[in-house]
């Protein structure tokens, strides 16, 4: 995957989703290795995030490399009308790997094209933001000590979340069992439905969220977001409908991890903090060894 | 007979596009980039369809269109059939068909979409014929024939 850029989860296939998740437990176990040094990384925020930011400059760090960038637009030259294709051209001839974020859709892939060094998507708008997905899979790897066979619940908004579409696209590599709870009004839609029967994968849809996590071994929560709902009525009905509690918990798996992408509103109870099935907290740290991981394959500094 | 049914005046040789939506022959021309051609062309419009209500037709003569080309006015005429002619006779007919890539010819409906904040060539796959829906390289959404605008 040399020199390849990361745009979107489906760029990469089955063995380089496992080459990653591999490094990453690798970087976690001897998290300082110099093998940027005297590499230049581009982070180029072009509306903030400093949860993601933090994150990908925390991974460039320890990994010995240097950064040039900017975490918001109003401080760099689009705010003077420069597009983005310019700003692209003249960072990637100072870099080595640029890292953006852009709130308009298919900006990364965009750039992929114009860049002269390979891009990570660190999230386009609505659409993609792989590197979440893959933190996600290295989470997953962690703590069921596998991706293959397992029973994946997702719960929440299933329609417009992008982290649980491609968690769903890469997760259909490894013959994983999807159960999908949600209200009607934020189902998961058709195309990744009708995907997923194109390739032999089992799905069970819900709208209760009740005892049937039992079988779980992963329950990914997402946020119902007030926003996304036309109707406020409609809205104030699932709000408190699709929240997780602790006392949900007592008849799971004992190797049941919760995840969730966060910031969290009031879908997870802050009672589960203190279960040991909760691991959204250490999910969030396990992105740094998974972006460790991403850049130096792409990079090409590890085989 | 071609003379009879077009109602127009016929071509030696050349190419009769027919069966054109009345209200897309505009579209058809720009596409084809007919506006900026040197052949002698002429054209017709709201003539009655049996299959279409109105049809208009285009008639250009001494040119021949490559598959590629034609293929791009499927979008907006995707009923549109062309009779090739060579000396006043029609010796082949062609029906038009939807590309797989589909680049530089529709708008992307997400308002959202980098394709419509910046100047670039829009690009897209075919996900569907029936309904038509285009998924967009950039975005990866997709376009449906109900919100579809030609550049
Ligand atoms: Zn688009």
């Amino acid at each position: 995957m040399k020199n390849k850029s990361l745009v979107s989860i489906t760029d990469f296939s089955k063995d380089e989703i496992m080459r990653i998740v591999e490094l990453a437990s690798e970087f976690e176990a001897n998290p300082n290795q110099k093998l940027l040094d005297s590499k230049v990384v581009a982070t180029l925020f072009f509306e903030p995030s400093t949860r993601t930011r933090l994150s990908f400059e925390t991974a460039i760090t320890r990994l010995g490399g240097g950064i040039i960038g900017f975490s918001d637009s109003s401080s760099s030259s689009t705010t003077k009308g420069e597009t983005l294709k310019d700003t692209i051209k003249m960072v990637s001839n100072y870099s080595d790997l640029i890292v953006m974020r852009h709130p308009l859709e298919g900006a990364a892939r965009y750039a992929s094209e114009q860049s002269s060094v390979p891009i990570i998507n660190a999230g386009d708008g609505a659409n993609q933001h792989p590197t979440q997905t893959l933190l996600d899979l290295y989470s997953i790897y962690k703590t069921q000590g596998t991706l293959d066979n397992l029973n994946i619940f997702m719960v929440g908004d299933l329609k417009y979340g992008r982290t649980v579409h491609s968690l769903l696209m890469a997760m259909s590599h490894f013959n994983t069992t999807f159960n999908f709870i949600a209200p009607d009004s934020l189902k998961m839609p058709d195309e990744y439905k009708l995907f997923l029967d194109s390739i032999g994968i089992k799905y069970y849809e819900h709208k209760e969220f009740t005892d049937i996590i039992s079988e779980a071994d992963i329950l990914y929560m997402t946020r119902v977001q007030r926003e996304r709902f036309s109707d406020p009525i409609e809205y104030e009905k699932v709000k408190n409908v699709y929240v997780l509690r602790n006392s949900m918990l007592n008849h799971t798996k004992d190797n049941l991890r919760i995840l969730h992408p966060l910031p969290r509103v009031n879908e997870i109870h802050t009672d589960v903090d203190d279960n040991p099935k909760a691991y959204y907290f250490q999910q969030a740290e396990n992105g740094v060894y998974a972006r460790m991981a991403i850049i130096a394959s792409i990079l090409g500094l590890v085989k | 007979m071609v003379k009879k049914e077009l109602n127009v005046s016929a071509i030696k040789n050349g190419t009769v596009i027919d069966h054109i939506p009345a209200n897309h022959l505009f579209k058809v021309i720009s596409i084809l980039g007919l506006d900026q051609s040197e052949s002698m062309i002429t054209f017709g419009t709201n003539f009655k369809s049996k299959k279409q209500g109105r049809k208009a037709i285009i008639k250009v003569a001494k040119k021949f269109f490559a598959d590629d080309d034609i293929n791009k006015i499927s979008l907006v005429a995707p009923s549109a059939k062309l009779n090739i002619i060579k000396d006043y006779q029609v010796v082949e007919k062609r029906n038009v068909e939807i590309p797989e890539r589909i680049i530089g010819i529709a708008k992307c409906f997400n308002p959202k979409c980098i394709t419509n904040n910046e100047k670039i060539t829009t690009k897209f796959s075919l996900a569907g014929k029936e309904p038509l829906a285009l998924k967009c390289h950039y975005c990866e959404k997709i376009t449906t024939a109900e919100h579809l605008e030609v550049l």
